[in-house]
């Protein structure tokens, strides 16, 4: 029975992942949640946004590595990450005037938004391999490790060792700050308030003569910026494929649900939910157990309720009990 | 209109005759020329095609008969399209033999659906399925590569010669990784070694850390990745590295490439692995040979060269091209006793055998064939030193 060791090995392989992963969720799921919020649609596009953001961003990074620029122990990416978020800014906007516009003008059904969003995934999907290719990328320098592992083990005399990435610490300190920026602006700042104002009641704020175009715009500009900033931590933090971005609009539309769709608070509750059943679930807690138990209790199986192939599967289950039971999500957002 | 197809017909027919010299015997080439593994089969395809005309050019195969390739497309995947490719060449082409098929799903295909009820023999450079061993074949099927099966017995060899007993195995979810997995399981349970967890994952995944964690939870003294360098494998060694899960790998061939230097060099110091080689000399000599014609050291291209060349001399050993009369020879020709013959050397073995002498065929891969007609298989044993990988010796 040792329960500082399998608190070391719960800690190395569930919370710290987990935590990584869930804030990069948390901030993927609000730029969901904002824009079903204000512009009242589901963002399929979104998963493609990330990716996109985070391509522009790896060429600035590339850019800058080639000119010699680095930022020490912390990763390049950092730097390039400004250009990064202009560049989906620009690109949200673009969408928007393009093709968005029009189905707002025409005040298009939800479903319908939907539907364009689609497309647009799609053509975003495209624009982004044809320009980075569907392989594979790996932009992350500087320091690789807070806490490495055979130092660590080597420094406690423990069995287990902890590792914690440079990658998994920034991830965790950005998305704080990132959450508290977006947090303090929509409740203390006019623009703030007149989007809530807007995405509460249109009619009504409308009367009250806030500028529609205006609040849309800046929409897309805060989902630009989370989008990449969650992009950009995710590849930093694992690797960017194009495909893999794809994907992960699952569990991020997963989180947002969860956390009940147009509630911030509610999106990063979901992201940390999600991420936490995610690896829990697919954990296999033979280790942790063998430290925790006294040693007549000592599992011999691994203790794995799921495979690790079925990760996914777990957002979608959560996903169907959640709409199943609470349609609105934990945190009372609105009905899908 | 009517004399124009007559002409045309005649013409075809003419032209049929013409090139069906009736001193040459045809040898079909079945491989993937379209499918998974195109960027290979022209130089498999060229290597065996170098047999054939050093055979030709000889003129010592059965008072100086020509051999001439013929190709078809096996695409791997396809097996309805490789049972039709292979049984137009039988039928229509007159084929005497198959160098072929490549991959194992259709190389069985074609043996069970064409080759068996056509009598014809096949030999393949590449297909590595355990399963093929024990399919039904009258003696017809042979592979100058080895069975997955061996590289099961050669990984545990080299891991129980180092006193490993305890590993975690995780291996990639296709064919290739769930035969390796399977053949390595039974064959180090056999031999008195513990495999913690046996678990699969899948390529093209951002991160591994979840699967590491299922691994690391049921610990051992090494881990065995049985995937793909390029692919999720070195996902999983750059997790379970980071993680401090594992420190040392044990990696068969899927795994071995200059990509595993270069992603962790001196990180996976003291870790093992096996790939197929061989420190013959007859690989060298096949490469010198083949100068630039085509690239030598391109996967199975020597087998490919090896297949060809078994299927000429058993021909000459058995003083026909008929299938059904040189099958038996096929083995004798491969194995010891007898001259050694390497590359190059196709010509002196004909003559060898037609002046009633014996010859063990060593070819470009050391080809021994072994149980129902395989190769034995070569492996070169190799351990990271300083980031580097290092020859510890053959198998």
């Amino acid at each position: 029975m040792d329960l500082l060791n399998a608190f070391i090995a719960l800690a190395n392989f569930v919370l710290v992942p987990a935590i990584a992963y869930g804030s990069q969720l948390a901030l993927g799921a609000l730029g969901v949640t904002m824009i079903y919020g204000i512009l009242r649609f589901s963002n399929f596009a979104h998963g493609d946004t990330m990716a996109f953001g985070t391509m522009v961003t790896i060429l600035a990074t590339w850019w800058l590595q080639g000119m010699g620029v680095s930022l020490g122990p912390l990763p390049t990416a950092l730097l390039a990450l400004p250009v990064g978020i202009a560049g989906c800014m620009a690109l949200l906007l673009l969408t928007d005037r393009a093709v968005y516009r029009f189905y707002r003008a025409q005040r298009a059904k939800p479903v319908i938004l939907v539907i364009v969003s689609m497309g647009v995934m799609f053509i975003l999907n495209g624009l982004v391999r044809f320009i980075i290719g569907p392989g594979d990328q790996r932009f992350a320098d500087g320091e690789r490790f807070i806490v490495n592992a055979r130092e660590f083990k080597a420094a406690t005399g423990l069995e287990e060792g902890l590792a914690v990435k440079t990658t998994q610490g920034i991830t965790l300190v950005t998305a704080i700050v990132v959450v508290a920026a977006l947090f303090w602006f929509l409740g203390r700042t006019r623009t703030g308030k007149s989007m809530r104002a807007y995405s509460d009641n249109e009619d009504l704020a409308l009367l009250s003569g806030i500028n529609p175009e205006r609040v849309v715009t800046i929409t897309w500009l805060i989902v630009a910026a989370l989008a990449t900033i969650a992009g950009v931590l995710y590849g930093l933090d694992k690797s960017f494929k194009p495909f893999t971005y794809f994907q992960l609009l699952l569990p991020v539309f997963a989180s947002a649900i969860v956390g009940g769709l147009g509630n911030p608070v509610g999106a990063i509750a979901g992201g940390f939910i999600i991420a936490f059943s995610e690896v829990t679930i697919t954990y296999a807690w033979k280790k942790v157990l063998g430290h925790a138990l006294p040693e007549s209790l000592e599992p011999s199986g691994l203790v794995q309720l799921l495979s690790t192939d079925y990760k996914f599967a777990v957002s979608f289950v959560i996903l169907l009990i959640v709409l199943l039971f609470r349609p609105t999500g934990l945190f009372r957002g609105k009905a899908v | 209109m009517k004399k124009l197809l007559m002409a045309t017909a005649a013409a075809a027919l003419s032209a049929g005759t013409a090139s069906a010299d009736s001193h040459a015997v045809k040898i079909g080439i079945i491989l993937g020329f379209t499918g998974p593994i195109e960027s290979l089969t022209p130089h498999m395809a060229a290597g065996a095609e170098l047999a054939m005309s050093e055979v030709s050019e000889s003129g010592n195969l059965l008072d100086g008969m020509k051999v001439e390739p013929v190709r078809a497309d096996s695409t791997c995947i396809d097996s309805g399209a490789a049972t039709a490719a292979a049984e137009r060449l039988i039928t229509a082409e007159g084929i005497k033999g198959i160098m072929g098929a490549d991959c194992s799903g259709v190389t069985g295909a074609i043996l069970s659906n064409a080759a068996l009820p056509n009598g014809m023999v096949m030999i393949s450079p590449s297909a590595t399925s355990p399963a093929l061993s024990t399919a039904e074949d009258d003696g017809l099927f042979f592979r100058t590569s080895p069975s997955d099966a061996r590289q099961g017995v050669v990984m545990t060899n080299v891991l129980m010669d180092r006193g490993i007993d305890e590993i975690a195995l995780t291996y990639t979810n296709n064919d290739y990784g769930k035969g390796l997995a399977d053949a390595f399981q039974a064959a180090f349970e056999e031999a008195g070694g513990t495999v913690t967890i046996s678990a699969a994952h899948e390529d093209g995944k951002a991160d591994y850390y979840a699967e590491v964690g299922a691994l690391a939870s049921a610990g051992g003294e090494r881990l065995v990745v049985a995937g793909y360098v390029d692919q999720g494998g070195s996902g999983i060694v750059r997790a379970a590295l980071d993680t401090g899960a594992f420190d040392s790998f044990h990696f068969p061939d899927g795994m071995i490439g200059t990509a595993l230097e270069e992603n962790f060099g001196t990180e996976i110091d003291g870790s093992t692995g096996q790939h197929p080689g061989t420190d013959s000399p007859g690989k060298d000599r096949f490469q010198d040979m083949v100068g630039d014609k085509f690239e030598a050291t391109s996967p199975f291209a020597p087998e490919s060269y090896d297949a060809a060349a078994l299927i000429m001399l058993a021909m000459q050993a058995a003083g026909s091209v008929e299938p059904g009369d040189y099958k038996t020879h096929v083995m004798n020709v491969a194995n010891a006793p007898g001259e050694k013959i390497f590359p190059g050397e196709l010509g002196k073995a004909l003559e060898i055998i037609a002046d009633g002498g014996d010859v063990d065929y060593v070819g470009a891969t050391a080809v021994d064939l072994i149980g129902p007609g395989e190769s034995a298989g070569n492996y070169r044993e190799i351990i990271f030193e300083d980031g580097a990988i290092t020859t510890v010796q053959y198998r």
